[in-house]
């Protein structure tokens, strides 16, 4: 089995990625070359000036069956009725990036956004990308196709100017046409290539636009192609058919980590259409339809081995006790020295639970052989990943390996692996016919990963005036995402120990700075109160980040910070940075004193991320990382006992419904002077500790894990 | 087993071979490739697959197709007519009360029928009517919106 190398930039909790393929297969297919083919027209294609920008994976696998130069950031087709195809390797997860991509090309080619198709995330059209994660699309990709676009205006001006024999400081663009003002014509930019293909290749291209000077990125263009989902016509991959496509269904083993010792296959073999598989500790069946699969799998009589394993309640523990020596374990300034000079000290830990993504799409896959070529349509964030994997489990070139994601039911960090991929394209291999597999609710809250648990320890030192004096930060497995805070503290000691996990884990949406900032800003309003500053300014007092600030006070604003509150009502705040974007939420909760529930009534989200390409789409996302916050601030927690899931249904792990959301208010604060970052993920961070605190204020408990309320 | 052999789905009689046990979410989308309604748990706990049964939203995933045999079946796919959205589904664009679209059709469901039976809900009312319907990138508040807005748009003899 091949190690994966990992580009350095990718934080140490996106675990999946290194994780081991779980199947290793050993078949020979035989090598079949294939070809791309482009239509007529103009196509402008993007090299990246540093090429290992975009692509993580230097030499080891990546170097044989390359089927997509690494080089290339993006690339576009005009063809010769106007129509811009734009092409890239994200997937569209309704984070809404085919619509912000869209715009970007839109603005820098001057043409309407109905004129624009995004070709997304298909590893045979589309150009090598590393994935679809950490808030990248927006301050990576979508500058790599407006260069494109940039580069195929100039083109068309160019053979403008060629063929009205002028200028081209005469020529202008606007709406899809290049325009002469001497000749008083314009000319179609599909018309510009006169039935040519025209290829060209650009590793660099005039600056973007300003955003100061944005028509159509910085406004609320609605999502592209929104109709085709309020109407049910978009396929998702569990809606793909294919030609005596059969339906696939894994045995699953009894626990986490077991060996299959035997099975008897011989009930289900008998069931007309059935076959069984079995190869390793893999075993799964085929059948005419889902629920002969279903059946068939459950008649397979199968024995597992597996050693005993931890639990949900020793979880905790089990983390500190299984911890490897931190590979840096710096001082910045001296703890001793800044604890001798603090007037109070706090040292207390916080914990988080493990939390599934439950994406209402679970994970599915299509597969089809032909001819030693595999197709797989899968719901995945790392289409050329899952290539990877799938040419690894298979034994075959990347290039016998397409990978296409259809818009997909979403992910929030935890699509990024191969699995039902490996299983689906298994079963098709050995039925001969293409297979599809849709994990069910159980098997997706079971086989798929978890954010991390984790468990953080601070001790820290203040002075009675507010200055906090050091800050020793040690967060046990959940990640080192958002570790560094923003304060203006001058001594510091901030470790990530990794350690063991007892259940599979990897990437959710915002990393662990959910986890980091929920201990620190809670731990702050500890803080604050052992000094009886108000929250917020103690905040400020502590900080020099103009940025942090401006959010914080915006937050508080909007919010009303100052104002009286009625009874069993409690006010919280919290701030935070993650991916070059900056956050600030304010909540009021209400406690209900005779039931103990909680109720989050209000919350107020400041957020700041450069330049705003989609104010309203924005707004949605935030919204949504409110609501999602929610979940595994309040209630949201997987339970396990010995290699088993056991509330692994939505009957039994509540995820935010209606009645949960509160008032939500969103504050966007636009720097047009700043590049966009990604905004996806950060607002997610803020919720928790401004819950927390706020329940501290209106009672005085302070709850120091999430989630906060595990049976309100 | 009793076999179901038609389904009255959207206006149409049309022709099925299942066994009454099999799921109505199944026969839809993989017997009728009517893909429009969607598979999210498979206990009614989610509201992804909701259709209308004789008006009535109903979890297709918990409904044997024999329960639905004979009655009128309406499914995401019939609400679109000549071109033409039905409010709430134009609402939801207005609203962007969607990001990746997946839970949209249960939604949009289970809206059509709480507006039927209640033109013109009131905030609290939406809530509750729509409780059962699970939105993990969190729309809760435009889908409300886009109700309200709906039911705007359909006062004085809309549909």
């Amino acid at each position: 089995m091949s190690k994966r190398a990992i580009d350095d930039s990718i934080e140490v909790e996106r675990y999946e990625l290194f994780a081991e393929p779980e199947y290793d297969f050993n078949f020979d297919v035989a090598r079949r070359d294939f070809f791309k083919l482009l239509g007529g027209g103009l196509v402008m294609v993007f090299v990246l000036p540093a090429f290992a920008q975009e692509s993580g994976q230097q030499g080891g696998r990546r170097a044989q069956g390359e089927a997509t130069p690494k080089e290339v950031g993006g690339w576009l087709h005009i063809d010769e009725a106007g129509l811009v195809t734009v092409y890239t390797g994200k997937v569209e997860f309704g984070q809404n990036i085919r619509t912000s991509l869209s715009q970007a090309v839109a603005e820098e080619l001057r043409v309407p956004i109905s004129s624009i198709r995004m070709t997304m995330g298909d590893t045979d059209l589309t150009p090598y990308d590393m994935g679809t994660f950490g808030s990248m699309t927006t301050p990576r990709m979508a500058p790599q196709l407006r260069k494109a676009a940039i580069a195929a205006r100039e083109a068309l001006i160019e053979l403008a100017a060629e063929h009205w024999k002028t200028d081209r400081a005469s020529l202008t663009v606007a709406d899809g046409k290049v325009i002469s003002s001497r000749a008083k014509q314009s000319l179609e930019f599909g018309k510009l290539t006169k039935g040519q293909k025209l290829l060209k290749v650009i590793s660099d291209a005039a600056a973007p636009a300003p955003a100061s000077e944005w028509k159509i990125a910085g406004t609320s263009v609605a999502k592209v192609d929104g109709r085709s989902f309020v109407t049910g016509k978009h396929r998702y991959t569990s809606d793909i058919k294919r030609e005596a496509m059969l339906f696939g269904k894994i045995v699953r083993p009894s626990s986490f980590n077991a060996t299959l010792v035997s099975a008897d296959t011989k009930e289900a073999e008998a069931t007309a259409g059935v076959r069984v598989v079995r190869d390793g500790n893999f075993i799964g069946v085929t059948a005419p339809d889902a629920r002969t699969a279903a059946r068939a799998a459950s008649m397979v009589k199968t024995e597992w081995k597996a050693e005993p394993q931890p639990s949900a309640k020793e979880l905790f523990d089990y983390l500190r006790k299984q911890s490897t020596p931190p590979r840096q374990n710096a001082e910045q300034g001296s703890i001793a020295e800044g604890l001798a000079r603090a007037d109070k000290k706090l040292e207390l830990t916080y914990t988080v639970a493990y939390i599934a993504h439950a994406p209402l799409e679970p994970r599915a896959a299509v597969a089809e052989w032909n001819a030693g070529k595999l197709t797989v349509w899968t719901g995945t964030q790392r289409p050329f990943g899952v290539r990877s994997e799938l040419a690894d489990a298979f034994h075959i070139p990347e290039e016998r390996v397409r990978v296409i994601v259809p818009d997909t039911g979403a992910g929030y960090g935890g699509k990024h692996t191969g699995d039902a991929s490996i299983e689906a394209a298994r079963l098709a291999q050995a039925a001969g016919k293409p297979v599809k597999l849709v994990w069910t609710r159980e098997e997706e809250f079971t086989w798929a990963y978890f954010r991390p648990a984790g468990v953080i320890d601070i001790s820290s030192g203040v002075q009675n005036d507010g200055t906090i004096t050091a800050w020793e930060f040690h967060n046990y497995n959940s990640g080192s995402s958002g570790i560094q805070h923003r304060y203006d503290i001058p001594n510091n000691r901030i470790v990530f120990h990794q350690t063991k996990s007892p259940l599979r884990q990897g990437s959710y949406r915002g990393l662990a700075a959910t986890a980091n900032h929920f201990a620190r800003e809670v731990h702050l309003d500890e803080l604050a109160h052992l000094v009886k500053m108000n929250p917020l300014e103690f905040r400020l007092k502590n900080l020099k980040d103009e940025r942090l600030k401006a959010v914080l006070v915006a937050a508080a604003k909007a919010f009303g910070w100052d104002k009286a509150k009625t009874a069993d009502r409690g006010f919280g705040i919290s701030g935070g940075f993650e991916k070059g974007s900056y956050v600030a939420t304010c909540v009021e909760i209400a406690v209900d004193r005779s039931s103990g529930k909680v109720k989050i009534v209000r919350a107020v989200t400041a957020f700041e991320c450069g330049a705003i390409v989609n104010p309203d789409q924005l707004k949605n996302q935030v919204e949504g990382s409110v609501v999602m916050a929610l979940g595994g601030a309040m209630f949201e927690a997987i339970d396990f006992d010995n290699g088993r899931i056991s509330n692994g249904r939505f009957s039994r792990y509540r995820v935010p419904r209606f009645s949960d959301v509160p008032i939500i208010e969103t504050v966007l604060v636009d720097r047009k002077d700043l590049p966009s970052a990604g905004a996806g993920e950060t607002p997610i961070v803020g919720l928790a500790p401004a819950v927390g605190n706020a329940i501290f204020d209106a009672t005085g408990i302070r709850l120091r894990s999430l989630p906060m309320t595990p049976n309100g | 087993m009793q076999r179901i052999t038609e389904l009255f789905v959207n206006g149409s009689r049309l022709r099925v071979d299942a066994a009454s046990d099999r799921s109505l979410l199944s026969v839809l989308r993989d017997d009728l490739d009517l893909t429009g309604s969607k598979y999210g748990c498979g206990e009614g706990q989610c509201g992804a697959c909701t259709v209308l049964i004789d008006g009535v939203a109903t979890r297709s995933c918990v409904t044997s197709v024999g329960a639905a045999a004979g009655k009128k079946l309406t499914t995401i796919e019939a609400l679109e007519q000549n071109g033409r959205l039905h409010p709430l589904q134009a609402a939801f664009l207005e609203a962007d009360a969607l990001q990746c679209g997946y839970c949209t059709p249960g939604m949009i469901m289970s809206g059509v029928a709480l507006l039927s039976k209640n033109p013109n809900p009131n905030e609290q009312e939406i809530i509750r009517s729509m409780e059962g319907n699970v939105c993990r990138c969190g729309t809760y508040p435009r889908i409300v919106t886009a109700i309200r807005k709906a039911a705007q748009a359909m006062k004085g003899g809309g549909k």
